[in-house]
């Protein structure tokens, strides 16, 4: 039977190091919209909105390749970030409600902060991940 | 269920990896459906089934 693939394992790699590149660039250039904003160019409202808008550009950027890379995986590949995918939006929409009813019931001394969820899902997202992947291992 | 893929595998001389390029999935889900811990698809089923030269009935025995 021909090859489907030259190797699959080298495909994926490729996949993940695109993956890895625009999550890198996407995470300076968030870096650069919150430095930038505070210490280089606090005056400057245009270059403060370029900044923003080369964030977003590189955001879809990494969008794009996420789904290029879970859909070119194979279908263990694709349970694994369904299961992993799910686990971590249900969590983060019960805890993040609940996080934000702790705030405005003053049941917290401080302000609910959206970066608090952002990190909550990634790592829900990223231990979900570990344990489904052992899980099949 | 049950399956004979590693034995087939074997009497082949294959590899995890090979196999795995043979039918377009990583050397990891071929493991995890040697050990059971994963049921194939249809679709992967058939291409492993090709792959030995023997039917499905062959290489998978369902269990209750």
């Amino acid at each position: 039977m021909k090859r489907t693939t030259s190797s699959f394992t080298k495909k994926r790699q490729a996949n993940l190091r695109r993956l890895a590149f625009w999550t890198i660039t996407w995470t300076l250039s968030q870096a650069l919209v919150t430095f930038g904003g505070a210490f280089v160019w606090p005056e400057s409202s245009t270059l403060i909105f370029l900044s923003i808008l080369l964030n977003v550009a590189l955001g879809i950027g990494v969008i794009v390749t996420n789904r290029k890379y879970i859909f070119e995986g194979d279908e263990l590949d694709k349970k694994v970030q369904l299961e992993s995918m799910s686990l971590a939006l249900g969590l983060s929409i019960v805890v993040g409600l609940a996080y934000a009813s702790m705030d405005q019931t003053n049941l917290i001394p401080f302000d609910a902060d959206i970066s608090h969820i952002v990190i909550f899902t990634s790592l829900s997202y990223l231990t979900a991940n570990v344990v489904n992947r052992k899980r099949y291992s | 269920m049950k399956n004979v893929i590693r034995e087939m595998r074997n009497e082949k001389g294959l590899r995890q990896e090979d196999l795995g390029d043979l039918i377009g999935v990583s050397r990891q889900t071929i493991n995890a459906i040697e050990k059971g811990k994963y049921d194939p698809s249809l679709n992967t089923a058939f291409r492993l089934a090709k792959v030995m030269g023997k039917r499905i009935e062959d290489l998978f025995q369902f269990e209750d």
